[in-house]
């Protein structure tokens, strides 16, 4: 019990939680993003593996590390542009959709990468983002390593937090966004376009997903290999419906995740003798499963959340 | 003027046609990423038709193939057509290749004749624990189970990996995490000499007949299709929704359940962390482009097993990556959905005066 | 007052697959006018005002309208932007407002430029707060619109019109969710506004509201305007004629005597959507051979009374009686075994299963049934067979027995569900709004059909928000209000008006 408080206070428990659940912020603000606007994404985990090896070889290529940002960022759109074509327009099954861009875009990747860089024994490494040195703000107290010590990345993932929630609270797009999601008609009939709305809302969520998994090869490490994302995609969706499709409360959640990954990785040492190490390395899932299993009835379900909704039916 | 009008009824010609044409695109448009990895085109397809039919050795490693690819095909078909979106099929399977193994190594001294169908059976029913929990708690609560079966994957396989080195462990296995081998008798009978290709094969083929016919000519199928086509429609007519949910939830699991014992009692004889290279989603894609009926999943899974076959062995020929199967498979599942979209619709000439050619 | 034109809509023409909407349609609107265009479910109405409005792009044809600067323009057409642009705005039947939002997001939804970076909800919470004085609409400005009743929905759409400074204002069948009382307040506002130089076309397919509110009428029939007429020179007689092309009057039931009580319901309360929509401590009762009508406007209750009748929901108090037998929690399939047939009020929701095919949708009540299966198998002769007579005794026109349920028509789908029903011979016949969206043909026939099934005996509950067929067909009538039944004696439209509005008279 006192390993555990002793864990919780420590700094350097909680700038892990930050940095760990940094993918996890990206991933949830995407995925809220697509759902809003009335799109099921389920091509997350395959665009977070897109993101992570796009990123990752740009930088290999040259491109400097905002240039990899960048070129996973426009990755996760084009698939993104893909799903909301198969989706909004086309009215294909989301589900399907999402799971054929999964496939996809994954082995797309993993093809790419192993016919760009043919199998050696050490995978080739990148230099990834340095955690900052912020004069007098990165040498205070907690504060100073939890936050002001972490990678440039993590604090755009912070950034975007507050964008997304001012673009959805107080501006014109973010009324149109949550209208679309709730009933497309209401947009329709003061001539706005259901269409555009749809499937720019899903390129800039799948966007942002791309940077969840830019982050895994260009922050948290320094190398792309095979089954890297193992399944965050997924806890993202799920902490989605937790956070009731608010930006806030999905910032939250990501770092309650994050918390949970790095306290098992230090519970491991104490008590790994008593509990077996795969109990705490399937938490995350299970706890993902117990979010959505709570969550799931919300009030604050986009009500046309997986309906296809096509122009002049009426 | 030309307009595009929809469709009223899809004829028998799309509906066979749409699918091979997708495999057909999908194995077209592997040509891109050959062409990228620098490998000579035609080369490339001359192997992999020789890696699939080039010898009695590889068609029957392509049969062998096939089969796990039948069972979670089906799994996939007959959750999906209720609506009930089966994406855990790769942890069930596991479950079926844990209760094999826990079962059939020794735990039972007992004649084949009992040994085999107990290693089935308990197979098929911790496969359907599998999926009728995700299931109940969609009934229940509403969590979808497109997501709670796929974290479950992610959990069942954390889980079998604590088993391999623990409770499932092989005493003489060297230290290496994998299960003990199931007895001689509890094997599945291989069906040529010196080939790979197993009883299990011939299962999975009785499993598509006996799906087929149920869906076709029984009340139960009646159900399910309404069920899968309108709940609210099925409830109000009184057909008992969340009965059938479950029960197609309960033989879904089943059949992916299967498909680990087929692996393990017919082909390996011994369960490892990496028995399956993604057989379970895999089984998706061979469903979606057997358009969800039973006898398109024989085909398709034999096209799909085709498809990893020949780039295996074209893999290993050229150089190319071994990714490229998962590529076209992948290609292929977008091929179909578009394709299902085009066939929905038709072209229409208008003449100037609204009369219709 | 005449003088030219404000919209003139030319030689309009609209085809969905082989059938033809709209057939060369012209049509004029003055200035200060309010214009009813009048048809029968199906005629075309909405179909034409959707071209004015942008949603449908015309086959054939034009539409002129005078601008803000008073030119006589062509409007571009297909296009709702710039139909809005034009001073053109729409109330539709299925009212398009995001309910999770309030009133003052749904009415700025698309009026302000979706790439500023702040917006200007003051500035407009002003301004609409001085058009709902100005026009005597008022609606809560700041709760979610999925909290708010109806009425105050529909005032908010029309608000959305006025923001936008319309000039020509289409109404889709405006009072089919008001209160008769409701109604004349809406149109009295209505002609406040059209004094101040608004002009209005609303939609009805009752002769009555636009014999009431218009100062003119066009009547399409089978898409095409088959007249025009002053409404001073117009009575209930010649438009109807002109509705439907021939005599018809709509079935009435004769006063008979009734048996003794089947159904009894005592102290039953069911949740509904929301608080208004409950059920609380409702009783009723239906005798042998009537027809019991619940009037009110939907959203009262009758959909959890509906529920609770079809077995899809179970009461959370009180108890129901079939012939002095208790029924305890009952689903859906013990209510058809016990002798209760449904009509669904929403038919391609719960009535039927589209991409199946006619004939199974016609034993899909009945799936145990020994003529359609043996031991879990389906006969499909005897299927095919009983679907086959089903058709031609209702006269069920279509695509044949094999083809999908959803290739049909409103009307014979309700006759496929009436079919289905009365195969069974029920005792109880639960018919929630089964004429809506049927033309006058297809509406007698279900109105005959159940005034048949009464003289044989059943027993009818008839849930209607249209009170002339309540009054043509009911025997008795209960009121629906916030979830409570009143029993009434009285046929007055304005007391019943009153008692659906929650007022005792």
């Amino acid at each position: 019990m006192l390993e555990i408080l002793q864990i919780l206070i420590s700094d350097s428990f909680w700038a892990a939680s930050l940095r760990i659940a940094t993918p996890l912020i990206f991933g949830v603000l995407g995925a809220l993003l697509c759902e809003k606007s009335g799109i099921l994404n389920l091509g997350i985990e395959g665009i977070f593996v897109a993101g992570a090896m796009v990123g990752w070889m740009s930088v290999w290529l040259g491109a400097g590390l905002w240039g990899g940002v960048l070129a996973a960022a426009i990755a996760g759109s084009i698939l993104g542009l893909l799903h909301g074509i198969l989706t909004v327009p086309l009215g294909l099954s989301q589900h399907v959709s999402g799971l054929a861009i999964t496939l996809f875009a994954s082995s797309l990747s993993y093809f790419s990468y192993r016919t760009a860089l043919p199998t050696v024994s050490s995978p080739p490494r990148i230099t990834p983002f340095q955690p900052l040195d912020i004069p007098i703000l990165s040498d205070l107290p907690f504060l100073g390593p939890v936050l002001f010590q972490q990678t440039s990345l993590t604090f755009f993932a912070l950034f975007c937090v507050i964008l997304i929630w001012y673009v959805l609270e107080k501006t014109a797009l973010g009324v149109a966004i949550k209208a679309v999601g709730d009933n497309p008609n209401s947009v329709d009939a003061q001539g706005l376009s259901v269409y555009g709305l749809r499937i720019g809302a899903v390129m800039a969520g799948s966007a942002l997903m791309a940077l969840g998994g830019a982050f895994l090869t260009m922050s948290a490490f320094d190398a792309f290999f095979f089954g890297m994302v193992n399944g965050r995609g997924w806890i993202c969706i799920a902490l989605v419906i937790f956070a009731s499709w608010r930006p806030g409360k999905a910032l939250f959640g990501a770092i309650l995740f994050g918390a949970f990954d790095a306290l098992q990785v230090r519970l491991q040492t104490e008590v790994g003798a008593f509990v077996p190490s795969q109990v705490f390395l399937a938490a995350p899932y299970i706890l993902s499963i117990f979010a959505l299993v709570i969550a799931a009835r919300s009030a604050d379900y986009p009500r046309a959340l997986l309906k296809p909704w096509f122009k002049g039916q009426r | 003027m030309i307009r595009i009008e929809a469709r009223e009824t899809l004829s028998i010609y799309w509906k066979l046609g749409l699918p091979v044409m997708s495999a057909l695109l999908a194995l077209l448009l592997a040509s891109l990423p050959l062409n990228l990895a620098g490998a000579p085109i035609l080369e490339s397809y001359k192997q992999m038709v020789i890696g699939v039919l080039g010898s009695k050795f590889a068609i029957s490693e392509m049969l062998t193939r096939a089969t796990p690819l039948i069972f979670t095909g089906l799994a996939a078909t007959l959750a999906f057509r209720a609506k009930l979106w089966n994406i855990g099929a790769e942890g069930q399977l596991y479950l079926g290749a844990m209760a094999a193994v826990s079962v059939g190594t020794g735990v039972f001294d007992i004649s084949g004749l009992i040994l085999v169908p107990l290693i089935i059976f308990c197979g098929c029913a911790i496969g359907a624990a599998g999926m009728v929990l995700p299931a109940t708690l969609k009934i229940r609560y509403g969590a979808d189970e497109v997501v709670t079966t796929l974290l479950l994957n992610f959990i069942i396989i954390i889980f079998l990996q604590y088993m391999l080195e623990g409770p499932l462990k092989d005493p003489m296995g060297l230290g290496w995490p994998q299960s003990s081998p199931i007895l001689d008798q509890g094997m599945l009978p291989p069906l040529m000499d010196r080939m790979r290709i197993h009883f299990g094969f011939i299962i999975a083929i009785f499993c598509a007949a006996v799906a087929h016919f149920m869906l076709i000519r029984s009340i139960w199928g009646l159900k399910l299709k309404a069920v899968g086509e309108n709940m609210s429609a099925a409830k109000h007519a009184g057909i008992p929704v969340n009965q059938s949910l479950i029960t197609v939830a309960a033989i879904s699991g089943a059949l992916a359940g299967l498909a680990g014992v087929s692996e393990v009692a017919g082909l390996k004889g011994y369960l490892t962390a990496d028995l399956s290279p993604g057989f379970g989603y895999t089984g998706i894609v061979v469903a979606m482009l057997a358009g969800l009926s039973p006898l398109g999943v024989v085909i398709s899974a034999l096209f799909i097993a085709s498809v990893f076959v020949g780039a295996d062995s074209m893999s290993r020929a050229m150089g190319v990556s071994s990714y490229l199967a998962d590529l076209v498979v992948a290609t292929a599942l977008l091929c179909v959905l578009i394709g299902g979209f085009v066939s929905r619709y038709k072209i229409v000439r208008i003449a100037k005066n609204g009369g219709k050619n | 007052m005449k003088s030219d034109p404000i919209l003139s809509l030319k030689n309009l023409s609209k085809r969905f697959g082989t059938i033809k909407a709209n057939e060369n349609i012209s049509l004029d609107l003055y200035r200060g006018e309010i214009l009813a265009l009048l048809g029968e479910n199906g005629a075309g109405k909405t179909t034409l005002m959707n071209m004015l409005f942008g949603h449908y792009m015309p086959d054939a044809g034009k539409i002129e309208v005078t601008n803000a600067s008073g030119e006589f323009i062509n409007l571009a057409l297909g296009n709702p932007k710039a139909s809005i642009a034009a001073g053109i705005g729409m109330v539709h039947q299925h009212f398009t407002l995001a309910e999770n939002l309030d009133a003052i997001d749904n009415i700025l939804l698309g009026s302000e430029p979706l790439n500023q970076l702040r917006r200007r909800r003051k500035i407009a919470e002003n301004k609409i707060i001085s058009l709902m004085q100005e026009s005597g609409l008022v609606t809560p400005l700041d709760i979610a619109v999925g909290q708010l009743t109806v009425g105050e929905r529909q005032r908010i759409e029309i608000l959305k019109a006025l923001y936008r400074n319309v000039r020509i204002l289409i109404l889709d069948e405006p009072t089919a969710v008001l209160t008769p009382q409701e109604a004349d307040s809406l149109f009295k506002n209505i002609k406040g506004m059209t004094s101040h130089g608004l002009s209005v076309i609303f939609i009805s397919h009752k002769l009555r509201e636009v014999l009431a509110y218009s100062n003119r009428i066009t009547v399409l029939r089978q898409g095409k305007n088959v007249g025009e007429i002053s409404t001073s020179d117009a009575n209930e007689k010649k438009i109807a004629e002109l509705m439907v092309g021939s005599e018809t009057t709509l079935p009435r039931r004769q006063p008979a005597s009734t048996g003794k009580p089947i159904l009894k319901l005592e102290g039953v309360s069911a949740l509904g959507r929301g608080l208004r929509d409950s059920l609380k401590n409702v009783n009723l009762t239906v005798m042998r051979g009537e027809i019991l009508g619940i009037a009110g406007v939907s959203g009262n209750g009758q959909a959890a009374l509906a529920a609770v009748l079809s077995g899809m929901t179970i009461p959370e108090m009180g108890t129901m009686t079939l012939n002095d037998e208790k029924l305890g929690n009952l689903d859906p399939a013990k209510m058809v075994s016990k002798g209760i047939g449904r009509i669904p009020e929403d038919r391609h929701r719960d009535g039927i299963i589209g991409s199946m095919s006619v004939a199974e949708n016609m034993i899909i009540e009945g799936l145990s049934d020994p003529t359609f299966q043996t031991n879990g198998f389906l006969k499909r002769e005897h299927i095919a067979a009983h679907a086959r007579n089903l058709s031609d005794e209702y006269d069920i026109r279509g695509p044949g027995i094999s083809a999908p349920a959803q290739l049909l028509s409103g009307g014979n789908i309700q006759k496929l569900i009436l079919a289905r029903v009365f195969h069974n011979k029920p005792k109880i016949i639960l018919a929630n709004q089964p004429t809506r969206g049927l033309d006058m043909g297809a509406a007698a026939d279900v109105a005959r059909r159940l005034i048949d099934a009464r003289s044989r005996g059943s027993g009818i509950i008839l849930i209607s928000e249209d009170l002339d067929e309540i009054l043509r067909l009911a025997d008795r009538i209960l009121v629906m209000h916030d979830g409570k039944l009143t029993e009434t004696q009285t046929r007055d439209r304005a007391t019943l008006g009153l008692l659906m509005a929650g007022q005792a008279a």
